[in-house]
């Protein structure tokens, strides 16, 4: 099977796109793609811990946690952006990989498909 | 070896999402992005301004005094000096009535060689049909 990299930038709340990009990437996980999936901008927000569960809003995080347990999904935050937001890497949840911009265009080298979702 | 050609396209406003300043920073990041890759492996990033994003590379923005960040043009000004090409839609340009002395065509004070090239559309359209992936910003 192949290998989809997934680029999104956009807020964990109040936009959908993050959602459907996580939505996507568990689609291809479950059907036996690898995927890396980076994200840049608000989107880093995505990797933090101690997320919590609301009605009202998204909860990726649990999906993201059991997509990473697959070893076929690496989720990588853009460390600069997430820095600029306060996210250390004491503060990320685990398996989360943190690394600068150039992770990303790696992945795309080697990308079966590339799908860069998002803007707000 | 193998090199994978990569279209950065930017067709939002500057200085008011984050959005265009992220297509710039990852594309310049295209410089360090050999330290993942086998010898000889590589990515030939470029970078496509159309539609409000021609906005981004008007001259003389004033970011960094205003807003304390570095602006859009200095970015663009880094990635010709680092060698991206950066194409910028003649059409778009003229609806905003914009011409080549109004944007960033060089980075020429930072010792920068390359060039802004300002190309119609079907140009632009070839260049990204040459691509290997698009990522849309």
């Amino acid at each position: 099977m192949g290998k989809l990299t997934i680029g999104s930038f956009t807020s964990l709340i109040g936009s959908m796109s993050l959602d459907f990009a996580v939505k996507l990437a568990e689609s291809a996980v479950n059907k036996g793609y690898k995927v890396d999936f980076w994200v840049s901008g608000n989107a880093t927000m995505l990797g933090k811990k101690n997320q919590s569960k609301f009605r009202d809003y998204s909860y990726l995080a649990k999906t993201v946690q059991d997509l990473i347990a697959t070893g076929n999904f690496r989720f990588c935050i853009c460390e600069v952006c997430a820095k600029a937001r306060g996210i250390h890497k004491e503060d990320a949840m685990e398996g989360v990989l943190i690394h600068s911009m150039d992770w990303y265009l790696a992945s795309c080298f080697d990308a079966d498909r590339v799908l860069h979702i998002g803007g707000e | 070896m193998a090199i994978r050609k990569l279209a950065f396209i930017v067709d939002k406003l500057p200085h008011k999402t984050e959005t265009s300043r992220l297509a710039l920073t990852h594309a310049i990041a295209s410089q360090t992005v050999e330290i993942y890759l086998e010898d000889g492996d590589n990515v030939e990033p470029f970078l496509v301004f159309i539609g409000d994003g021609v906005l981004n590379c008007v001259k003389d923005q004033k970011a960094i005094d205003i807003y304390g960040v570095t602006s859009l043009g200095m970015h663009i000004q880094n990635a010709l000096l680092v060698g991206l090409n950066v194409y910028v839609c003649k059409e778009d340009l003229e609806k905003f009535g914009l011409t080549e002395d109004s944007i960033i065509m060089d980075a020429a004070h930072l010792g920068g060689e390359l060039k802004t090239q300002i190309i119609p559309y079907t140009e632009i359209e070839k260049r990204v049909e040459a691509c290997d992936h698009l990522l849309f910003f």
